[in-house]
């Protein structure tokens, strides 16, 4: 199974756990307290995908480690007590939500009192002592079907009152799922935001002329192998509903655009023409894919279903088109174009045709990636031979500068387009930035086995 | 291995039953299918091969045209000469029509070496097979003219044969707009045989953009390596 290795940049902590057993993970309907809370997480699309992956691919991995710096404006004082939890459930539940609350930037951490479950009454004259605005106690039991039971519950010390809480019936390989959907609903109580904790990510990594397009969580740990090659991978990209990737091969030693089901490890050649095909984007209907082919002569966007049908051409010049990139209503296309002869960036209406200049600083501006949320537009701009990755907010038109490396590249929105997952190149190891969309807080992933690279924010779970 | 690894796996969900609800058995009926699938999907797993070079290099078959060098070098006198440094010399390119093995003294030669293809013969101008760029440009100098005019008469005389231009950048800035830099090169050179009468159908550019570095180091001249197209015959 794959492991990862986080760590905060002024302190260390491991809490990468080997899980054996693949299992379901459902949330109970119980009636009462618990169903007012209760949202059907179903069987999620991450375990059909540990299941085939890991068995395929679990003889090794590259270890990574997550580094984080920075702190968030205000933070809310939340203590996570450590779960009342029998000695048979194999990870710290509490410890997954701690970690994650405060790699969030979001929350800062009281120290606990001591071990609290959920149905215990807190001390909340001593919490309140402590600062702590909000308290989390919880409970896991091993189940007679080996499964667990999880359950959590958060409670408002000002108010002296439970506000939220969930029960989880999750097999041993999910629980650190169960942590990262309790972060969720903790998170989306207290900031009126929806969480990323229980997202993934995608990314390349190269070890020994070997590449890997993995997949893990937004926390780097659980990576999964989907296609190991010795020829490059680049541009993986998300389907909508996460169960896909479109990426770019050049196993056939040309780039040719695939997409692969997750669960099945089934894939398909989208574009396979003459030439070069790359830059796979996702309609957000799922249904087609924006490519870059070149049967013209230079790279030029087109639109494809993705049985290979229906092809489409979108951009008609003399010059490159590339990197496309839908915007989330579907009606528009950011690109990168060489047409005003340097790279900038562009945006054509699907509709009319009619295109507009949107960079004009600068010779190099490329990569756009509009956020899910419509609100802000990231690309790489090269500013006194560096590249860097710049947020603009598209309503005031404000730039923002959210990384410092110099040679930072693909940035990638986070569902809730509060972070950017960027790749950058670091005592010459490649390795990954989750960065938060204003470049406050920063987090380092990194293997020191291998580079990481090409970074690609997988879409909220169902 | 794997099967021994998802039996071990698979066992404590599928093996042991504890009389749970219908909901509960359908998630174990989708979890066995789902299974099942990875297993086949092991099986489809592609597995690519791992060793072979995305460059054609002709180390190996001039290793194997040496025994035949010598039977070929009073042919391909003439043309040594101008091979063993650089392409100034247009008569080099002439003599590559005989390389393409139709007549004139390399083809003879070619003859009495047992079939060689022209290809491979290192002194032959089609030995050479990457053009450069400067920095930032997407034209083929003239002194790369020679190499394409050998190219281009070899595949307008060998009509079966095919080549694909790789065109490669350097690895600063995004890969995918490196990648479109790259076929902007290849493009360029593709254009070159096309104008020299090589059918479209002979002739694929493709790019590898930044990926595929010749060298990685961070350097002048690694960038200038980098910035290259290369004539591949698969």
């Amino acid at each position: 199974m794959g492991r990862l290795y986080c760590a905060l940049l002024t302190s260390s902590t491991d809490v990468a756990v080997a899980l054996p057993f693949p299992s379901a993970l459902r949330m109970l309907a119980k009636p009462g307290f618990w169903s007012t809370v209760a949202r059907a997480i179903g069987v999620p699309l991450s375990i059909p995908l540990a299941i085939g992956v890991a068995a395929c691919y679990s003889e090794s991995h590259a270890q990574m480690r997550i580094d984080v710096s920075g702190v968030g404006g205000s933070q809310i004082p939340i203590s996570i007590a450590p779960f009342i939890a029998d000695p048979k459930v194999p990870i710290d539940i509490s410890a997954v939500v701690r970690s994650d609350l405060e790699r969030s930037g979001a929350f800062r951490l009281i120290a606990p009192i001591g071990p609290m479950s959920d149905t215990a009454t807190p001390d909340w004259a001593g919490l309140r002592a402590r600062g702590a605005d909000a308290v989390v106690g919880g409970s896991a039991v091993r189940l007679a079907n080996q499964s667990f039971d999880v359950r959590f519950r958060l409670y408002d010390t000002a108010e002296s009152k439970a506000v939220v809480g969930s029960a989880f019936e999750a097999g041993a390989p999910f629980l650190r799922t169960v942590g990262h959907r309790i972060s969720d609903q903790i998170y989306e109580r207290l900031t009126g935001e929806k969480g990323n904790f229980s997202t993934r990510i995608a990314f390349v990594s190269k070890e020994s002329g070997r590449y890997r397009l993995n997949i893990a969580d937004w926390d780097g740990e659980n990576v999964q192998t989907a296609l190991t090659s010795a020829e490059p991978i680049i541009s993986p990209r998300w389907s909508p509903d996460g169960s896909r990737l479109a990426y770019v091969s050049f196993e056939s030693r040309k780039p040719v655009v695939y997409v692969q089901e997750l669960d099945t490890q089934k894939r398909i050649k989208v574009a396979d023409f003459k030439g070069s095909n790359s830059a796979p984007a996702w309609a957000p209907d799922g249904r087609s894919l924006a490519v870059v082919l070149t049967t013209d002569g230079l790279s030029q966007i087109y639109q494809i279903g993705l049985d290979g049908n229906n092809l489409r051409r979108i951009t008609r010049s003399s010059s490159i088109d590339t990197e496309p990139a839908f915007s989330s209503d579907g009606q528009s296309i950011w690109f990168t174009s060489d047409r005003g002869g340097s790279p900038q960036v562009y945006r054509v209406v699907l509709s009319s045709g009619e295109t507009q200049r949107v960079t004009f600083g600068g010779t190099y501006n490329v990569t756009p990636r509009p956020s899910p949320d419509g609100r802000l537009l990231s690309y790489v701009s090269r500013r006194d031979g560096r590249f860097l990755v710049v947020v603009r907010d598209l309503s005031s038109g404000s730039e923002t500068v959210v990384s410092d490396g110099g040679r930072d590249e693909s940035p990638s929105f986070s569902p809730n387009s509060r972070w950017l997952l960027y790749s950058t190149v670091n005592g010459g190891r490649e390795s990954l930035i989750a960065v938060t969309a204003d470049g406050r807080i920063r987090q380092r992933l990194s293997s020191p086995a291998s580079d990481v690279r090409e970074p690609a924010w997988g879409p909220a779970p169902n | 291995m794997i099967q021994s690894q998802l039996t071990a796996s698979a066992e404590p969900t599928a093996g042991r039953s504890t009389a749970p609800s219908v909901a509960r058995n359908l998630v174990r009926i989708g979890f066995t299918a789902l299974l099942v699938t990875g297993l086949v999907a092991c099986k489809s797993t592609v597995k690519l091969d791992e060793g072979a070079p995305v460059e054609s290099r002709d180390a190996a078959s001039m290793a194997a045209a040496d025994a035949a060098n010598a039977a070929a070098r009073a042919g391909a006198a003439g043309q040594a000469g101008l091979d063993g440094r650089g392409l100034d010399g247009r008569s080099g390119a002439g003599g590559a029509g005989g390389a393409g093995g139709t007549g004139g003294a390399a083809g003879m030669a070619g003859a009495a070496a047992g079939n060689r293809d022209p290809l491979a013969d290192p002194n032959s101008p089609l030995a050479k097979r990457s053009i450069y760029f400067d920095y930032d440009s997407y034209a083929v100098r003239d002194e790369y003219r020679a190499t394409i005019d050998a190219h281009a008469r070899f595949l307008t005389s060998e009509r079966s044969r095919r080549v694909i231009v790789q065109g490669n950048t350097d690895e600063r800035g995004s890969r995918e707009y490196n990648l479109a830099l790259g076929q902007k090169r290849a493009e360029a050179v593709r254009r070159s045989l096309t104008a020299m009468g090589v059918p479209d159908a002979q002739v694929e550019a493709v790019s590898l953009g930044e990926e595929k570095p010749r060298t990685s180091a961070q350097d002048e001249a690694s960038f200038a390596e980098n910035r290259r197209a290369d004539l591949v015959y698969p």
